[in-house]
């Protein structure tokens, strides 16, 4: 069903910092890895070794020049679904392949359903569903559905992948309808904010901004190289005689 | 946008045929243009052709097309769905007008019944149409109120044009379609203007600071996740150089809106066999027009998720 259900048991999402990411790519290539045998596998790469490559991910990290009146900084974005609380890419679908799960808010693409007329990532702000046209369907996150609530896994392993695999802890997963859970309060310590809240489309997950500049650290420019000038004198003989 | 045709052909052919359907029922109904066997053959046939056509195209886009049947089954959330839903149900009151009209040679008492709600049924398909683009809010030249009607103008506007074409062409001319369909393309040309203008100033509250949550200054785009175009930038990432979007605008309006109009007004004053062909001409031109328009409208309209891209 594409309708959507009224309260969600829980909202999984995730948290991403954009204080401490890096932009090292490793839970872009952690997500691939997983997925690409998972729940919505096969995530198809489509000339892969050639001049026009092309494919299926599910988490894209984009890196941006972020200018302010501060100073300037480099930001790693990392971009993937948001399971939002009112996905137009649920209700748009006309077949029922899409939907989002009322015991936790996870969205995910029934792949048997879906007719790949495309919609849903017309319907998508935040361009998370990516068309696999080997298959004829659309792929997207699942949160990693078949990892968290598997129980062959250790339990400390049963997070996300990209969450799994993140050197510096700049993913976090858990429940963000709970306002005491670790990820709440990360957010409401942090300021976690909304991406693109204008379009109401309520994500779930959050994304951290970077931390204030301070003047902690004064910056210490290297002193200026001073232009070469011509010199009277020996070295003034000498370098007229050398540039000539 | 990515201005895939089938999607383009499709929009414009089935907004032709329902235009021209209900037409046909409701002048059919009214008994204003006559229960001829050759006109209801060829008139209804090409109406229910275009539509068939439109709708058989658009599955040309589709990645699993054999599955195309669950598309009906949504309808409580998708506008997408209800298009189908109404596209199909709409088939009912059209063939039975089709039987009374051809078959029974009358357009009058429940055939004329079957013939105003076939015209319903258009009316009701063409607003679910225009309403899958207007209610995609990521895309702020189609989440517009000229969206959906606009839907609604060219369908009436490029069936009346065709209905005009096919009554001359069977010397069973009739004034007051002739008139209709001058004044409709001239509605047109004055909504197609105006939507232009509205989105030539449109001011998107969107920008790349709300897409990355980076609050102040300016976001610029350092580098792509990727090195060669992904699915997003091929599907939505779709741009058009601003002097080719200028020009395809004259030609939008000189083939759908100008042509037809000075066609229509000099079919007033000719006789016959020349009336039928300058009206023939005028319904040949504006369907090219609307397909160059209906390009121009998926080619100029911006997806949100390209702002991620620094586009």
């Amino acid at each position: 069903m594409t309708c959507l259900p009224a309260h969600p048991d829980k909202k999984l999402g995730l948290v991403i910092d954009l204080d401490t990411c890096v932009g090292c790519q490793a839970c872009v290539t952690a997500c691939k890895e997983w997925n690409t045998g998972g729940h919505m596998a096969p995530l198809t790469d489509i000339d892969p070794y050639g001049g026009h490559v092309d494919g299926v991910w599910f988490n894209r990290v984009h890196s941006y020049e972020h200018t302010t009146e501060m100073g300037g900084r480099t930001v790693n974005f990392p971009r993937s679904c948001l399971h939002c609380e009112t996905p137009a890419c649920v209700t748009v679908c006309p077949t029922g392949a899409s939907y989002k799960r009322a015991s936790d808010g996870i969205v995910l693409v029934d792949e048997d359903k879906c007719i790949g007329c495309k919609l849903c990532s017309w319907a998508c702000p935040y361009g998370a569903r990516e068309f696999d046209s080997d298959v004829g369907v659309m792929k997207k996150c699942t949160l990693c559905v078949d990892r968290i609530y598997n129980d062959n896994l250790a339990e400390e392993d049963r997070v996300p992948a990209c969450v799994a695999a993140c050197p510096t802890s700049a993913r976090h997963f858990g429940d963000l309808g709970d306002p005491q859970s670790a990820v709440s309060q990360l957010v409401a310590e942090r300021g976690g904010v909304d991406l693109m809240p204008e379009l109401g489309y309520h994500p779930t997950n959050k994304y951290l901004p970077p931390r204030a500049h301070t003047q902690r650290a004064a910056s210490v420019p290297a002193k200026a190289l001073e232009p070469v000038r011509a010199e009277g004198g020996f070295l003034g003989w000498v370098d007229r005689m050398l540039s000539n | 946008m990515h201005p895939a045709f089938s999607v383009v052909f499709f929009t414009t052919a089935t907004g032709a045929g329902y235009g021209l359907l209900a037409l046909l029922g409701i002048f059919g109904g009214f008994q204003i243009i006559p229960a001829d066997f050759w006109l209801g053959i060829v008139g209804l046939g090409l109406a229910l052709g275009l539509i068939a056509a439109g709708l058989l195209s658009s599955t040309g886009h589709l990645g699993r097309p054999e599955r195309a049947w669950r598309a009906f089954s949504q309808w409580r959330s998708s506008w997408l769905s209800r298009e189908g839903v109404a596209s199909v149900i709409t088939f009912i009151p059209a063939g039975l007008f089709g039987i009374g009209w051809l078959f029974f040679g009358r357009t009058g008492g429940w055939v004329a019944i079957a013939g105003f709600l076939a015209a319903i049924g258009a009316v009701v398909t063409v607003c679910t149409t225009g309403m899958i683009y207007a209610s995609l809010k990521p895309i702020a030249q189609w989440h517009s109120r000229y969206t959906l009607p606009a839907y609604l103008i060219f369908a009436t506007m490029t069936g009346s044009v065709l209905l005009n074409a096919l009554l001359q062409s069977f010397g069973v001319a009739s004034i007051a379609v002739l008139a209709l369909s001058l004044l409709i393309t001239l509605l047109g040309w004055g909504w197609k203007l105006a939507t232009w203008r509205h989105n030539d100033r449109l001011e998107i509250p969107t920008t790349a600071n709300t897409a990355t949550g980076l609050a102040g200054g300016t976001v610029r785009s350092l580098e792509w996740p990727h090195t060669e175009e992904n699915y997003l930038l091929k599907e939505m990432g779709f741009r058009i150089a601003r002097k080719h979007s200028a020009k395809l605008r004259r030609i939008t309006q000189a083939l759908a809106f100008w042509l037809p109009m000075l066609l229509l007004v000099a079919v007033f004053s000719v006789p016959y066999p020349f009336a039928a062909v300058l009206s023939a001409l005028a319904a040949i031109a504006q369907f090219a027009g609307m397909l160059v328009e209906r390009w121009l409208f998926f080619a100029e309209a911006k997806h949100t998720v390209t702002l991620y891209y620094g586009r």
